[in-house]
């Protein structure tokens, strides 16, 4: 960015030529793209792309693995035995009457489908930065083909849960998922929709400032904790609550919980403000990542 | 009817030297602020005193550059490492944007700066050829459609539904270029990719080039291969320091840039920062050709003998070290290559060389060579060790023929050699 505004004077100079001038062209590649040219619809074209690549990083990650896509099962189910042991049976968290491990269970798996679209997304820039220096594609695919390959993740995870679910009815206990299991798309939209925002965010200024990759893994962790994951938003003080109430997956975690466990609560305004706040960082993420990209080869 | 396709206009691009941003995110953020509010040059505000010339921190790896190319054209680019030809090709290929000016572009244009990009080990050949003609650019159904003929062309039919991770280079390389010679783009922006895969393949590959070209499709063609520019390019520009230096036809082209940048005609002379560092610890000083009384000329007669010398230092000893000339015509068919220590005795007695200052001088007898332009390549290596250096266009020179055999007839005699041979003419 440094190196295209600071030769702002000849380029000011030079935009008589500019893209007004002529519209018979097809592509016009110049020194900055305007601020809003977002070019979904190239987007769009490269929808086949998008695909191969959602095949690739899925096939890909568990190939020479002896477990397979046994992988994507093992996880959330490691860290809700850990969960349930850590939290549930030796500090003794409440977990609003629900068996502590469906609790954290509920929890993780839509926590982990934010915190993975996040993590991955922030290393956009760095780990595709041979691919991007040799060839141009709608950059964004990337991203977006990630969102999509996580959804398969969290698919099967959410599959484990249910089995779960089923399996704890069957033994009696009371669960009490509602029609607010309509609901569950737009949570699951919001959530990727905040791990895109931010994550490109991330992605974008890690061209330059790499520390940010570590602030991400470690801030990633630190979110789990003042996330209601481990514990229910109603066990806290009034004051901390309204606290926790700033942190836009709150909301969503809660809700979610709620549609298929029946603790915990659907807040309408709360929704509203995580869905504000998903909009503005995708907007942010989505402005930012788009003029990084005309240069980042140069800084990268 | 000529259709301009490329229109390149006041193109520049520059990249700051040094390190990059002002090192810290909250001078970052203060720059980023000022520039959000509409200050001038906000680097200024918070650079150290005053260095005065903000100029000398970048570094102009384009500068005004302007060109414009005809549909069906074969443009051909040419210069020395660092002149911005790869710069270039970059922001033609939009991997990078320009500091100023503009490139416009009608129709659909695809680069190839790489075979093989984005190929992913894992996947299958089947599956690769998908995923890199897509990023290439390609629909899947424009795929579907050309999938035959890019494995035939590929030659690993056998091993297509095979992870790439278990293929030979050849064979990745095969695939690879398969690929990317369907594509089929309005305009197509070439880098040095044939220069992969063995002699019969990269005469494949060129071929497939050619075909493009004839096809009417415009082709943008950077290489330093002077032979398949001249194969492949009937016009050509010659990229100087960033600049366009200038714009002709192929051969033309190709003369210039071959003798471009001898500080001396006759003479190519090495400046510090021209030699990779990879090249310790050898030290390339001077190539030069001399006439047969020692002088530096830049047109041997024919009729007379030469020597090309390549004056060196090593700043280490090395084993098995051998300095080559390669002589090549302009046109770019080889004509010989030699080495200091082609000699049985010569490469006894230097098995090893300490540090030191030398020069190899190579002996060329008369009646040697043809009228004609010819270019000497440098190559300083241990055999089946190491490349140390490596120039294959170091020098050019002329072959001026007055003398020779058979000048009392003024038609081009073809061939690179033009020996004094002995004819008997029996009459029987």
């Amino acid at each position: 960015m440094d190196t295209g505004s600071s030769m702002a004077k000849t380029k000011t100079a030079l935009s008589i030529l500019g893209p007004a001038a002529s519209d018979k062209w097809d592509m016009i590649i110049g020194p900055q793209r305007r601020v809003f040219d977002l070019r979904l619809r190239e987007l769009w074209h490269s929808r086949d792309l998008i695909g191969l690549f959602v095949r690739r990083d899925f096939v890909s990650v568990y190939k020479q693995t002896i477990l397979g896509p046994l992988w994507y099962l093992i996880q959330p189910l490691l860290t809700t035995i850990v969960f349930t042991v850590v939290f549930g049976n030796i500090a003794k968290l409440p977990t609003d009457g629900l068996p502590s491990f469906l609790f954290y269970m509920a929890g993780t798996v839509i926590f982990t489908y934010f915190a993975s679209c996040l993590t991955k997304t922030s290393e956009t820039f760095v780990t595709n930065s041979n691919l991007f220096g040799k060839v141009y594609f709608p950059r964004l695919s990337v991203p977006v083909s990630i969102l999509i390959s996580n959804l398969i993740a969290f698919a099967i995870q959410f599959a484990l849960f249910l089995v779960f679910m089923g399996y704890f009815a069957i033994k009696g206990t009371l669960l009490h998922p509602n029609w607010w299991v309509l609901l569950t798309p737009v949570l699951l939209l919001m959530m990727a929709g905040l791990g895109l925002g931010f994550g490109i965010i991330v992605s974008s200024m890690t061209t330059k400032y790499r520390d940010l990759r570590f602030l991400v893994q470690f801030g990633v962790t630190l979110l789990q904790y003042v996330t209601p994951i481990i514990y229910p938003l109603s066990s806290m003080s009034p004051k901390y609550q309204a606290l926790m109430r700033l942190n836009p997956l709150t909301s969503i975690v809660e809700a979610f919980r709620y549609a298929y466990l029946g603790s915990g609560s659907v807040n309408f305004l709360q929704l509203a403000y995580s869905f504000g706040v998903m909009v503005i960082a995708i907007i942010a993420g989505v402005l930012l990542f788009n003029q990084v990209e005309a240069t980042f080869m140069d800084t990268v | 009817m000529s259709n301009t396709v490329i229109s390149v206009e006041n193109l520049s691009k520059a990249y700051r030297l040094g390190q990059i941003s002002s090192g810290t995110l909250s001078d970052d953020i203060k720059v980023w602020w000022a520039k959000a509010r509409g200050k001038p040059n906000p680097l200024l505000k918070i650079g150290q005193e005053d260095h005065g010339n903000r100029e000398g921190e970048y570094l102009w790896a384009l500068r005004d550059i302007n060109f414009s190319v005809d549909e069906g054209g074969v443009l051909g680019i040419i210069g020395r490492n660092g002149a911005g030809k790869s710069t270039l090709l970059k922001i033609l290929s939009r991997v990078t944007a320009p500091t100023s000016g503009y490139i416009k572009v009608k129709g659909r244009i695809a680069s190839l700066l790489e075979v093989g990009t984005g190929f992913h080990p894992e996947l299958t050949g089947r599956e690769n050829v998908y995923l890199n003609g897509a990023i290439l650019g390609m629909k899947r159904s424009e795929i579907d459609r050309k999938f035959d003929e890019i494995l035939d062309f590929s030659e690993v039919e056998q091993f297509i539904d095979t992870p790439v991770k278990r293929y030979s280079s050849g064979m990745y390389v095969r695939l690879a270029f398969a690929v990317a010679a369907h594509l089929e783009p309005e305009i197509l922006v070439v880098d040095e990719v044939l220069a992969v895969g063995d002699a019969e393949f990269q005469r494949k590959s060129l071929g497939k080039m050619g075909d493009v070209a004839q096809q009417g499709r415009t082709v943008l063609f950077v290489s330093h291969n002077m032979s398949s520019i001249l194969r492949l390019t009937q016009e050509a520009i010659v990229m100087e320091h960033g600049r366009l230096a200038m714009r002709a036809a192929s051969p033309a082209a190709v003369d210039y840039y071959l003798s471009a940048g001898n500080a001396q005609a006759g003479e190519r002379v090495w400046e510090d920062e021209e030699i990779p560092a990879s090249a310790q610890p050898f030290r390339p000083v001077a190539l030069r050709l001399l006439d047969r009384k020692g002088k530096v000329v830049e047109t041997v007669r024919s009729v007379e003998p030469f020597s090309i010398e390549m004056e060196y230092r090593l700043t280490a000893p090395l084993t098995g070290l051998r300095i080559g000339l390669y002589l090549n015509s302009a046109r770019g068919d080889q004509v010989l290559t030699t080495f200091d220590t082609d000699d049985g005795e010569r490469f006894e007695e230097y098995t090893s060389r300490p540090a030191g200052h030398y020069i190899s001088r190579c002996e060329f007898p008369k009646d040697l060579l043809n009228d004609g332009r010819y270019i000497i390549g440098v190559n300083a290596s241990s055999y089946r060790v190491r490349r140390y250096f490596m120039d294959e266009q170091a020098l050019a020179f002329n072959v001026d023929p007055s003398g020779a055999p058979g000048m009392q007839w003024s038609e081009p005699r073809p061939g690179a050699l033009r020996p004094r041979l002995e004819w008997k003419i029996e009459n029987q």
